[in-house]
Formats: structure tokens, sequence, C-alpha cells
């Protein structure tokens, strides 16, 4: 097995890990690491897959670098809400919807 | 060098970054005039644009000179200057709304200008995106933007709507990106010039899981039934331009997106099975049914509008299977584009009558009538398009829909489509009857700035009167530029 399908392989199992976290936990900086490992996921099988050969291939490499730019500031724009309602209700789990 | 129309599609997206990126720079709470000026600007621009595609002409500009597949082609034809043209149809208004309601020491317009501008950038970068990976770097400025949008006004309940929002959008876009991985992975490309042929002549398992992928996380963030959980709270509890804002243009994008793949690089993947058009026909009959349901059964005027957003999403979906007929295709997008006026109409009437009463419970609404005519008045007629009663868009929208669903025999989608119009009267109705009440005691109305009144009244006018313009737009759509 080459290493790119040996990346692409652990990619495709930390996606789905990290998207039931996403979908299934409730506190919030669980949800935030969560959806890093999936995006983690998504980023090793765009290099890994692309590879031919183990001749790494530059442009997924240039994609993964602006993925990853996108992946910080959805996560700082998380933490920051985070804080936000943390500081207003004191909880880190989103409250029930509500239903009216 | 450059000619006009390649400055107009460049201008449209460069014009509300730069604005948006200036009033940032100019501090909280201002640039709203230049924000305003640049969406004029923009919107002349999507005109000149229609106007050069409709000439049969096709707007195409590499960016920076580096073309597919290694650089990025920007490229405009008759659906995306439709598109183009309703967002700046829209915008404009909004931003002047948007002026006038917020007041200016609130925190709520602390972060609006600059949002706003990051929101139109991406999504006029979107439409005009034919690359799939610069398609999700859009999806992914629009999708934070919007969520930003959604908490500016720092209440828990906006933050707790705009997490929720985050994680189903960052999930979607996720889906999207894993998708957008395995292409390249089996084609060695994301230009969507390149990958068409090369999916006709052959597509292995992997791409079908990939196109399953992004298709899934596009329909999560277009909040199709049943993956809307996240957009009543969002659309409903964010200020009234931000709602607005949502519902009229976001969730437009990610269905135009859909739309572009099931007909673009995916087709052969969609053509291979004849029931799978019905899957999301399916998921819009059940959207415009259990949406309609759950706006009828609202206490709360923004609620309701939400999930009746959730209904007229489901419109967008049932035309799936008609998609082989040019009629089922000019359906769905006349119906987006009457749905983006009409709704956009209704958020800003609602947002009139909230801040004139001061709470937005439909029961509390007894005698807005006599108070606020003209708002009231702009409700009714944006109302009139969501049930699709002549001479609105919405009516040319249902009109075709129907045409080509009878044509071929799919009496289920006449059914829903009647029956959907039908839901719509009686919630649109359930609210105006409730303004038209004559109440004895006088119900205490603060008064507000008739900027607000008009620019409501401005959008219902338009989504009314462009059932009368139908054909031009139909004749924009049939130049298709995704080869």
């Amino acid at each position: 097995m080459s290493t790119g399908l040996l990346f692409a392989l652990v990619g495709a199992a930390l996606f789905p890990l990290g998207a039931a976290g996403l979908l299934l936990q409730r506190h919030l900086l669980r949800r935030i690491l969560a959806f890093n490992l999936m995006g983690s996921g998504a980023f090793l099988v765009l290099v890994g897959l692309a590879q031919r050969q183990d001749v790494p291939d530059p442009v997924p490499q240039a994609m993964v670098l602006t993925g990853i730019v996108v992946a910080v500031a959805a996560t700082a724009l998380a933490l920051a809400l985070t804080r936000r309602l943390h500081a207003l209700t004191g909880r880190l789990e989103l409250p029930e919807a509500a239903h009216d | 060098m450059i000619d006009a129309q390649q400055a107009a599609l460049v201008g449209l997206i460069l014009l509300p970054l730069a604005s948006g990126a200036a009033a940032f720079l100019l501090g909280p709470g201002r640039g709203a005039g230049l924000c305003i000026a640049s969406q004029a600007a923009a919107l002349f621009f999507a005109l000149q644009l229609a106007d050069s595609v409709l000439a049969g002409d096709i707007a195409r500009h590499r960016i920076g000179g580096w073309g597919a597949p290694l650089g990025i082609d920007l490229t405009a034809d008759g659906l995306a200057a439709a598109m183009l043209l309703l967002t700046q149809a829209v915008a404009l208004p909004l931003a002047l709304y948007a002026r006038a309601y917020f007041r200016p020491d609130s925190a709520e317009v602390r972060y609006f200008w600059p949002l706003f501008g990051l929101l139109l950038a991406g999504l006029n970068a979107l439409f005009v995106s034919t690359d799939l990976f610069n398609l999700y770097v859009t999806l992914e400025l629009v999708g934070l933007a919007a969520v930003g949008l959604v908490g500016i006004g720092g209440g828990a309940l906006q933050i707790a709507a705009a997490l929720r929002y985050l994680f189903a959008t960052l999930l979607g876009s996720g889906a999207y990106l894993l998708g957008v991985a395995l292409i390249y992975g089996a084609y060695g490309s994301v230009a969507v010039a390149s990958l068409t042929p090369l999916v006709a002549a052959e597509a292995p398992t992997l791409v079908g899981l990939a196109a399953g992928l992004m298709l899934l996380g596009l329909l999560l963030k277009t909040a199709l039934f049943p993956c809307h959980y996240w957009l009543p709270p969002a659309h409903g509890g964010a200020a009234a331009p931000v709602s607005a804002l949502l519902s009229a243009l976001v969730v437009k994008a990610s269905f135009y997106l859909i739309l572009r793949l099931w007909l673009g690089p995916l087709a052969p993947l969609t053509a291979s099975h004849p029931l799978l058009p019905w899957l999301p026909a399916l998921l819009g009959a059940g959207a415009i049914l259990w949406g309609s349901w759950q706006a009828i059964r609202a206490p709360r005027l923004k609620t309701m509008i939400a999930y009746s957003t959730v209904a007229q999403l489901g419109y967008l979906f049932l035309i799936f299977p008609l998609l082989g007929t040019p009629g089922g295709r000019a359906a769905g997008i006349l119906h987006a584009v009457a749905h983006g006026l009409a709704k956009a109409a209704m958020f800003t009437a609602a947002g009139v009558l909230i801040k004139a009463t001061g709470q937005d419970r439909i029961a509390a609404l007894a005698g807005a009538a006599q108070q606020l005519p003209l708002t009231l008045f702009a409700f009714g007629l944006a109302g009139v398009t969501l049930m699709g009663l002549p001479p609105s868009a919405g009516f040319l929208a249902k009109w075709q829909l129907l045409d080509a669903a009878l044509g071929q025999g799919y009496w289920g989608i006449v059914l829903i489509t009647l029956s959907g119009g039908l839901l719509a009267a009686v919630y649109v109705f359930r609210v105006l009857r409730q303004a038209f009440l004559l109440t004895s005691s006088k119900t205490t109305v603060a008064p507000v700035p008739r900027t607000l009144e008009w620019t409501a009244f401005g959008l219902a006018g338009a989504s009314l009167l462009l059932g009368l313009r139908g054909v031009e737009l139909v004749e924009l759509l049939a130049v298709w530029g995704w080869e």
C-alpha cells in the first residue's frame, strides 16, 4: 500500500468520526474539536488520494492550505460565539430548541 | 485587457468586498452610505451583465490570466445572471432598509455592514465560479458571513441560533469538501469544464459516493426537509434585515449549486436511474406540507415566515423530475426569484410591525392595519406571490410547474403544488385577518421611519410585477454556459 492511499484511508476514517461528534456531542468545545477532526479527514483524503506513485501533487496542497484558513476562521467564529454564550448563560451547551 | 462585460463580472465580486472591508476599517456601525452606493453600482453591473447575456453573449473571465484547469474561470450564463440580478435587486432595498432600521448606537449595527459586504461578495462569487473547490470557498464565505449576521444582536437566543446554524453549515460544507476531494482523487481536476467530459466518459463508484456527499451537504445547507431544523431559529430570531437576506438569498445559493451540479458535471450520475430525481421531489413535498403546517401553527410572526421559507424551498425540489423539460427548469428559477423578492418583502414588513408594536406575537397584531396600512398592503402583496395568484411571479412559476407536470402526467406534483398554495393562503390570511380586526382599544404604535415601509412595499411590488416580465427571465435562463 502506498503512503498516499494510507493517508486517504485514515482521512476517510476521521471524517465520519468528526461528523458523528459534530452531530452527537452536546458540549460545544467537543463539537468544535469534532469539526476540526472532520476537516482534517477531508484534507487527508484530498492530499492522499491525489498522490500518484508517492509523488506529491502540489495543487491539492494549495487547496488544503486554503481549506485550513477557512477551518481556522470557522473555529475562531465558533469559539467567539461559544464564549459569548457562556458569558450570557454560564453554560457550554446549546439550549433545547424552543418550541413556540 | 478586459472588456465591459468582464469588468461587470469582476466588479460584482470586488465592489461588495471592498465596501465591506472599508466599512470594517471605518469602525463599528459606519459605512452604510458606502455599502448602499456600492450595491447600487452592483445592481447596475448585474443589469448590464443580464442584458449582454440575453443577447447570447456568455461572460467569461480568467482570474489573473490563468485559465482552467489550474486557474479559476468565472462564467456568467443566463442562470448565473438571473441569480446575480435577484441578489442585487434584493440587497439594495435591504441596505436602505437596514440603514433606517438599526439605531446608530445599537449593538446590532456594530458589525452589520462589513458582514453585509462579505456576504454579498461571497454570493456573487458563488454564482459565477466554475471550479468545484472555489465553489467550496465561496460556500464557506457565505456561510460564515451569514452566521455572523445571525449573531449580531448578541442575545443568548440569537447566539444559540447562530451556533446551531454554524454547526449545520460546517457539516454541510464539510461533506461537500470531502466530495470534492474524492473527485480530485478520481480525475485530478476540479474545473467544471474539464470534469464534465471526464464524468461522462467514466464514473467509478468513488465518484458516485462523491456526488452523494456533495449533494447531501448542499441539501443540509439549503435546509430541505427534514434537514431544516436549524433554519427557523436562525431566520426567525435574527434582526429583520438579516432574516430577509438569509431567507431571500442565502438558502438559494446552495440550491443554485445543487441545480448546477445536477444538470452539469454530475448529470451522467443523476440521470443513471429514473427514480433518483424523485428523492428530492419527495423531500420537497414533505417540506411543503410540514413547513406550511408549522407556519399555520406558529404563534410568532417571524417564526411563521421562517417556516414559510421551509415550505417554499420545497417547490424548488419539486421540479427535479421535470428538469428534462425546459418548463420545469424555468419554473424552479422563477420560483426562486419570486420567493426571494416576496420573502424579503415579508420579513421587512414584519420588521416594521415588530418595531411599531414592540412585540412579534401574531395574536397581538389586532388593529395594526389601521395604523400601518402600507406595511400590511406590502405583506398582503408578498402573500399573493407566495400563494401563487396572478399576476405575480409566483403565479407564473406555479403555472410553469403545473404545465410541465401535467405534460408528463405527474399528478402527485400537481396535487402538492395546488395544496401548497392553499396552505400558504391559510397562514397569510391568519396574519391579515388578525391585523385587520377592528379594535376598540387603540393599539399603541410607535412611529417608524417611512423608508422602512416603502422598501417593504417596493420589494413586494417587484415580486408582483416580475410576473409581467417573466418572458425575458425565461429567455435569459435558456442561455446555458456550463458545458
